[in-house]
């Protein structure tokens, strides 16, 4: 298991998936991406020994895996906290003043990008997530949020109880 | 599954669905499922049990309604009658068959003769919102796979490309190269292996047409790559989805499986010789992977960075082979111009440009929604009868393409909208985001937005573009702050002018585009940034700073 794995996730079988999902595509180098995805779906996010040992597996020099995981920003390479808010800042957000709500999560939490340092809440900014018609959204732990206000981002931390 | 129980099911599930009393139909859209629309179909469903209406009244998620701004939307199939803002206490009232307890709901009725709905041409979205995107019956009692059984049936290879060349579609995902061309290519290369790709990395900020589409109308899209499969050659196929779309990705993967338990795709298509198998490739974040030989970099698990044109893909594509790329709804036109015929969809539309456009109407504009039209409908047409206008406030210009396109000023509204005019006006048509913008927008800042997009977006292969966006991020950044001087903006022509002629991929090329446009039409709101440091639209705070200066 690599080191600063969430420990509130589940010790199973996750290295059993993992190497299943590798051997699906009979450990092929071509499916990284799709093997990356299965490693943070399953650990939430990408340590530098689960690289490791993904480039072992593939038969790939780590400087091929770590290159391909720090290109897309779909994949972290560090852990993730136990809430994540995700701005979009897509045009349609971005008119309907999406940089207020990204101000009022640095201001509450930590800066875009990041994760405040009792690991509560992750700060993120998306390029556009498709919900035009709902601007200004904020994915919330996975859920599109519509018509987003600084006041109602107060109410959702507060009800997690972020400081 | 063979072309006669195609029919045979087509007819079935009509009888089925015509023998019920009602169909209420919940639009499960990514928009309106944030707005809780799962819980209404819920409610509904649990309704039909509590009033004891089962087997007369059926409930049913659909793809995108169009009308996102009044989500959730729920439509009476029986009576055609279609209800905004729905609430899951709105239950009891769709369900019953007695008309008085409708009254309740009465005030949220949307007009189904409005200009919204009327206006517009649908092939694309012909199914979206009228079929349940999770069914494959619903698909088939629509029509689904009879273009693929017409195509196998009835046409060579050849005359399948021949007809997609004829019918005159052109690339909708920006950049409009001739479909029926890019095919034609393809299937004249001897290769024995060859691929199909469809780009769904719908990337431009402002776009949803590609994710409604999926989400709505999955099988349409796989019908059309089979027939392009079945033309060019292939036997593989690829869907490279965005990693954002999870509901659409979802969607596809039900819809993949549906399919080939029923020989719709996989090996002996409709009991026949052909073979088709398609496959999701899911993106992991990257704007570039929308150009074609990132996605295909991408696709073979490595970064998405671009190369040298040529050899394009169709002569050297996917490991090595052939291939095929095109739009999403590219390919979801493909099926009706081959059961319909050429000329048929080549009577819709403009000289140059025919067929129809999926647009996302986004911004300040009072329907925000998904709206197909003839292509060749005006800007005015599309914005103040379509899109019901500007809620408050003066329109000031139209942003179409996205990071690549330009700012359309009030002066062309009534240009056609199709890709020869659009780029006489300095845009394009792009994959059709449309973003409207009031006078409280300012144009300096918009560009800075899609500087900021371009910058952090380049892959960082060639100089030009990792560079030059950088350079100009920060000479329109010091715009805003009322830091830059006329020498800066001398720099970012010079700039533009630059990146254009000089970046290796699409990208690096029309980073310039929003930069130039606004130069063009709104010079003013420079000057004033520049020579005043005064914000005309008030948006950049500069009086503000001015004055504790």
């Amino acid at each position: 298991m690599p080191p600063n794995a969430p420990a509130a996730a589940p010790k199973d079988n996750r290295e059993k998936l993992l190497e299943r999902a590798m051997s699906r595509h009979q450990y092929s180098g071509d499916a990284l991406i799709e093997v990356l995805h299965t490693a943070q779906e399953l650990y939430g996010f990408l340590s530098p020994h689960l690289l490791t040992a993904i480039a072992h597996k593939l038969r790939l020099p780590p400087s091929r895996v770590l290159g391909v995981a720090s290109f897309y920003h779909f994949f972290s390479l560090k852990p993730k906290g136990e809430h994540t808010f995700t701005v979009c800042l897509g045009t349609a957000c971005y008119v309907a003043g999406a940089l207020g709500l990204v101000e009022r999560l640095e201001k509450r939490c930590c800066k875009a990008g990041t994760t405040t340092p009792d690991g509560k809440v992750s700060v993120e900014t998306a390029r556009c997530i498709g919900s035009c018609g709902l601007a200004p959204a904020v994915i919330y732990d996975g859920a599109v949020l519509a018509r987003v206000t600084p006041e109602g981002l107060d109410r959702e931390l507060e009800r997690i109880g972020a400081k | 599954m063979t072309v006669e129980d195609l029919l045979e099911k087509q007819t079935e599930e009509t009888e089925r669905q015509a023998a019920l009393e009602n169909r209420i139909l919940c639009c499960t859209a990514a928009g309106c499922v944030s707005c809780g629309a799962d819980g209404i179909r819920g409610a509904i469903a649990g309704e039909i049990k509590a009033q004891g209406r089962e087997g007369k009244v059926e409930v049913c998620g659909t793809g995108c309604m169009g009308l996102c701004s009044q989500g959730p939307l729920v439509l009476s199939a029986a009576d055609r009658k279609l209800y905004g803002n729905v609430t899951a206490a709105d239950a009891a009232a769709l369900v019953s068959p007695n008309p008085i307890d409708r009254q309740a709901l009465a005030p949220r009725e949307i007009d189904l003769g409005a200009p919204f709905f009327i206006k517009q041409t649908k092939i694309v979205l012909a199914n979206s919102g009228r079929v349940d995107p999770e069914r494959l019956d619903d698909y088939i009692a629509a029509g689904g796979y009879q273009a693929l059984a017409k195509a196998l049936n009835e046409m060579t290879p050849k005359e399948t490309v021949e007809a997609v060349r004829k019918s005159g579609l052109r690339g909708r995902g920006g950049a409009g190269y001739p479909t029926g061309l890019k095919w034609e290519l393809v299937a004249k290369q001897a290769a024995p292996v060859k691929y199909v790709v469809c780009n769904a990395d719908e990337g431009d900020p402002g776009a949803f047409m590609d994710r409604s589409v999926l989400e709505g109308d999955p099988h349409r899209v796989l019908e059309g790559m089979a027939i392009a499969g079945y033309a060019v050659g292939a036997q593989q196929g690829y869907i490279y989805v965005r990693g954002e779309y999870g509901l659409a990705i979802q969607r596809l993967q039900t819809a993949i499986k549906q399919a080939e338990r029923e020989h719709l795709l996989g090996s002996r298509i409709l009991e026949q010789g052909f073979q088709f198998r398609i496959d999701l490739r899911i993106g992991a974040g990257a704007f570039v992977c929308g150009e074609e030989t990132a996605l295909i970099a991408s696709i073979e698990g490595k970064r998405g960075q671009p190369r040298q044109r040529p050899p394009y893909p169709p002569e050297s594509g996917l490991w090595g082979a052939p291939t095929l790329i095109n739009n999403v709804e590219t390919f979801a036109n493909i099926p009706a111009i081959v059961e319909k015929g050429a000329e048929w969809f080549s009577a819709i539309g403009t000289a140059n440009s025919k067929g129809t456009k999926v647009f996302a109407l986004a911004g300040k504009i009072v329907n925000t929604g998904l709206i197909e039209v003839p292509m060749g409908a005006t800007l005015r047409e599309i914005l103040f009868e379509i899109g019901g206008g500007i809620p408050s406030g003066k329109f000031k210009a139209a942003q179409t393409g996205g990071p690549s396109g330009g700012c359309i000023p009030e002066q062309f509204l009534d240009v056609p909208v199709d890709y020869e005019s659009l780029a006489r006006i300095g845009s394009i048509m792009g994959s059709g985001g449309l973003i409207v913008m009031d006078e409280t927008s300012c144009m300096v800042d918009v560009a800075r937005f899609f500087m900021e997009f371009c910058m952090e977006e380049s892959c960082g292969k060639c100089i030009p573009c990792r560079t030059g966006t950088v350079q100009m991020y920060d000479i329109l950044r010091r715009m805003t702050t009322g830091e830059a001087d006329e020498d800066d903006l001398a720099m970012l022509k010079g700039l533009s002018e630059l990146l254009r002629e000089t970046s290796l991929c699409g990208l690096g090329q029309t980073a310039p585009n929003p930069v130039v446009s606004t130069l063009k039409y709104f010079a003013g709101e420079y000057e004033a940034h520049i020579r005043d440091h005064r914000c005309p639209a008030g948006h950049c705070g500069l009086e503000a700073k001015e004055a504790t200066r």
